[in-house]
């Protein structure tokens, strides 16, 4: 195709008419008949292919001027969609009622990467941004040709185009190209996932003409799962359909020796499926296929038990070989500023493995049908998901449809691509639809985890208790023992037990601030896993990936800095920051919190004490500031995390019902995995199964109250909220531990017996 | 060995060939084919599979077919509808309460037989209400005060 000067669409052979091969209709999720449109389109050869330097890969208009946008990411939860909405109606200049957005099908868009790193609104908004104003631009041109009059004498208003000078001289968006779609080719940046970009000639609107983009819109879609009318992944079925599940072994490591098909046959038409050392049953019921799983006589290999006792955890990550190590930033000479210290201030903080703990575990179904391969998942990245599937089947990528359902909660690279992989095996070894969902112990169990991690922290001081360097230097297991996304199967429980070659993949990270000291070195180290194939302690992507333990440690530390000096922690934090918008962010929570200067600890008596601690921390663009205010109740240890203040900057607002949400939700997440959470296990295995053995926050510990300043900075090119807001939940909660107690907790999860022992 | 059973669900019967020991849940999902409730743990530890059996919160995950009976099951689809919601669906609905959204059928039904009982509770009392019931997505401010505002409704 090449590319095109003159705006026009593709109509090679045919133009759509009337209610032709591409409807949409305004405000559905996306249909069946919108699919089978797009591909009869395809097979007509009145759609460009799906590629990223295509327009009509991001927008369509439909015959009633409707606009369908197809979003290569997707909504965990918050929202996205309805800003992506608002962007796209924004820059077309149609109401947002006009738009749809159609997200994470690999049949209906390209590769944005899915959820990922806080991306939606900061990678993916700007591409549909982009996309919709080259869209705009050509139905412009298309209508200055039609009208016969310049282009920059007509402006659009609700999806009519029209001359300034007199609005009866227009033509709409529905008789420009209504039905039909768009040949136009971007600039594609030549990658795909996050970074995918490919603007057209147009320039993007004035903030400053903004009408839609910073608008409280709500979301559509909570209605149905209010009424339950859609369906969730777990409820997709599709003729032939049989149940599978799958079988883990009880001493990871171990693999099958020998199978006892004969223990299932009491239970109707269930049988094993095996490769390699993959193990599953199916059965043409679920509950069958349940039964099966419990009963079904394995015996095991004698693995030699992977892990050291739950205790001996963070010995073993001091102890461990580096891997791995990456210094970020050095500044000035670190060695020699400790050296010359009059005073240095040395901390250590611990971090245990976390699970994704996802509502419900992973379910997936996959239908091999004429050699074309069809998957429903709940990954949040489904594009990958096709990848790695097609991969893991040898077949190509073009014979494998990744379609998104909404899931139980995702939370990073959760168990739901694992699943994917495992039911396409199964499929693939049965010949039938297989629908497989995991058990809550293997969604807790197995899922992959956050790593654990110590993080070591010094500052050495001068006479003046001037703070001339910093150190911080965190070690622990990889974040990406398996990959952030589906797309390989060595990445995938299915691809370890089938013996796939694995990879080794380190990466960990530094505290992401604007601390300026003379002397600074922030660095870190990985370790190995304690099992290779086929762990359930394996390191991953969870919510925010090693985020909250970098700065519970990092903004505990400079806390500890500040009571050594004296100094009130707002104080000290303001006079060493560089960023204004650090410094912004931080007294905006304190202003909004009634912040007052002094230094911690408090003296209290009494059962019940209360602390204020503040924290904060940038993440990729985002900045942002939280003071929480905590009760604690010495008796039995546990601590009411009662209010936070989150003070948000995170550049321009595009939604501020959405923004509110989201960062609710990441405050009351960080609670829990501050104050509950830890993966706990044995020598065999994990041992934090269900809800029981990984408590979360539960509702009788919510908060009182979530206050937010929202810092709006309509300057700036909007960056991520779906994160920054839990990085700093722990430390905040840490500092106003130790200010309420004059104790300082250096080891996550401040459980009851913790905190009871470290007060006693 | 599979039974017949004759479930009442959301005002319908449903004639389901079953083993007395298959949770409720199988039933509600795959033979009678309904979206809701969902299974999330199976041990009646997080309440995603709630349901009403003569109108009182269950989990269906752990409840056998044999022990079902002639009570009348209602599901979340079956407590209200778009055209005559229950007020706390129509507090979620306006509260923008749900993130992912699997967690929903515990909330509102637990809630829901919670305020029919138990009229204007304080918020001590909801959140004594809802106690156990998870959500993962950390969507608990939303839902306190999507019941609190059901609570109003309904005062």
């Amino acid at each position: 195709m090449t590319k095109q000067d003159k705006p026009h669409t593709f109509s090679r052979r045919a133009v759509l008419a009337g209610t032709g091969a591409f409807v949409v209709s305004v405000g559905a999720p996306i249909s069946l008949g919108t699919v089978l449109g797009m591909k009869s389109a395809f097979a007509q050869g009145v759609k460009p292919p799906l590629v990223p330097e295509q327009l009509s890969s991001y927008i369509a208009v439909g015959n009633d001027g409707a606009v369908s946008a197809f979003f290569g990411k997707m909504d965990m939860g918050q929202g996205l969609y309805v800003s992506i909405g608002q962007i796209v109606a924004e820059e077309l200049d149609v109401p947002f009622k006009a738009v749809t957005v159609f997200m994470a099908d690999t049949r209906t868009s390209v590769n944005q990467g899915g959820a990922s790193g806080s991306t939606g609104i900061q990678t993916g908004g700007r591409q549909m941004r982009m996309a919709a104003a080259e869209a705009r631009r050509v139905l412009v041109e298309m209508a200055a040709e039609k009208l016969s009059l310049p282009a920059d004498q007509l402006t659009v208003t609700d999806g009519v185009v029209h001359a300034k000078a007199d609005a009866s001289k227009k033509a709409s968006y529905a008789e420009l190209i209504g039905g039909r779609y768009f040949n136009v080719q971007l600039e594609w940046n030549q990658q795909i996932g996050n970074a995918l970009y490919a603007p057209g000639k147009a320039k993007p609107k004035d903030v400053k003409d903004y009408k839609i983009v910073g608008q409280p819109i709500k979301r559509s879609d909570i209605a149905p799962r209010a009424f339950a009318t859609e369906p969730f992944v777990t409820d997709i079925k599709v003729p032939g359909m049989i149940h599978a599940r799958v079988i883990r072994p009880p001493v990871a490591g171990a693999t099958p020796v020998s199978i006892d098909e004969g223990s299932l046959k009491d239970i109707p038409g269930a049988r094993v499926v095996r490769e390699g050392n993959f193990l599953a049953v199916v059965a043409d019921k679920e509950w069958d296929a349940v039964k099966a799983h419990d009963k079904l006589r394995v015996q095991w290999s004698n693995a030699a038990p992977p892990f050291p006792s739950q205790e001996a955890l963070y010995d073993h990550i001091r102890k461990a070989p580096v891997r791995k190590a990456a210094d970020e930033k050095p500044v000035g000479n670190v060695a020699e500023a400790f050296r010359n210290a009059a005073r240095v201030i040395e901390a250590e903080y611990e971090w245990p493995f976390q699970s994704h703990a996802c509502m419900g575990p992973a379910c997936a179904v996959v239908e091999i049908k004429d050699g074309h391969v069809t998957c429903y998942t709940g990954s949040q990245k489904p594009h990958f998901v096709r990848d790695g599937l097609a991969r893991t089947l040898g077949v190509p990528p073009a014979s494998v449809d990744g379609i998104w359902v909404v899931g139980p909660g995702s939370y990073g690279r959760n168990d739901a691509d694992d699943c994917a992989h495992d039911a396409a095996v199964v499929a693939k070894l049965t010949g039938k639809p297989v629908r497989l969902q995991y058990t809550r112990e293997q969604g807790t169990g197995w899922d992959p985890k956050g790593p654990a991690s110590i993080h070591k922290a010094r500052a050495a001081l001068d006479a003046s208790n001037k703070v001339t360097a910093y150190e911080f230097v965190s070690k622990g297991f990889s974040r990406i023992d398996v990959q952030t996304n589906g797309s390989q199967p060595q990445d995938t429980l299915a691809g370890h037990f089938r013996g796939v070659p694995l990879r080794v993949n380190d990466n960990f990270g530094v505290p992401a601030e604007s601390y300026v000291f003379d002397n600074k070195r922030t660095a870190w180290e990985t370790i190995a896993q304690f099992l290779e194939r086929g762990s359930p302690l394996r390191g991953a992507h969870l919510r925010d990936p090693v985020g909250p333990q970098i700065h519970f440690a990092s903004e505990s530390f400079m806390d500890e800095v500040a009571h050594a000096i004296g100094a009130d922690p707002v104080e000290f934090r303001l006079r060493y920051l560089r960023d204004p918008r650090d410094h912004a962010v931080i007294k905006a929570a304190a202003e909004k919190a009634g912040w007052k200067t002094r230094t911690s600890p408090q003296r209290q008596t009494g059962n019940t004490v209360s602390g204020r601690g503040i924290a904060y921390s940038q993440r990729n663009g985002t900045t942002c500031a939280i003071v929480a205010e905590v009760d604690i109740d010495r008796r039995s240890g546990k601590i009411w995390a009662r209010k936070f203040t989150v003070a948000h900057d995170c550049g321009l607002i595009v939604n501020p019902d959405g923004l509110k949400h989201t960062i609710e939700g990441n405050i009351i997440q960080g609670i829990s995995r501050t104050l509950w959470e830890e993966v706990k296990f044995d020598n065999k295995s994990v041992t934090s199964v269900d809800w029981l053995t990984y408590p979360i926050l539960d509702m009788t510990e919510a908060p009182e109250t979530i206050d937010c300043v929202y810092i709006n900075r309509p300057d700036r090119a909007p960056t991520g909220a779906g994160e920054p807001s839990i990085r700093p939940v722990a430390a905040a909660i840490a500092n106003a531990v130790f200010d309420a107690t004059g104790v300082r907790m250096r080891r996550v999860p401040f459980s009851p017996d913790r905190v009871k022992g470290a007060l006693s | 060995m599979t039974q017949k059973f004759t479930l009442d669900v959301n005002g319908k019967t449903h004639a389901v060939d079953a083993d007395p020991d298959m949770p409720l849940l199988y039933a509600l999902k795959n033979d009678i084919g309904l979206n809701n409730p969902q299974f999330g743990c199976g041990l009646a530890q997080c309440g995603a599979c709630t349901v009403h059996m003569d109108g009182q919160p269950v989990r269906s995950c752990i409840t056998p077919m044999s022990a079902v009976g002639n009570a009348k099951v209602v599901t979340l689809s079956g407590l209200g509808t778009p055209e005559k919601p229950h007020p706390l669906q129509t507090a979620y609905v306006e509260e923008q309460v749900t993130q992912c959204g699997y967690c929903i059928n515990g909330w509102i039904m637990t809630a829901a037989a919670f305020l029919r009982d138990k009229k204007n509770p304080s918020e001590a009392e909801i959140k004594a209400a809802l106690e156990g019931l998870k959500c993962r997505c950390g969507t608990h401010m939303n839902i306190l005060r999507a019941v609190k505002r059901a609570a109003t409704m309904m005062g």
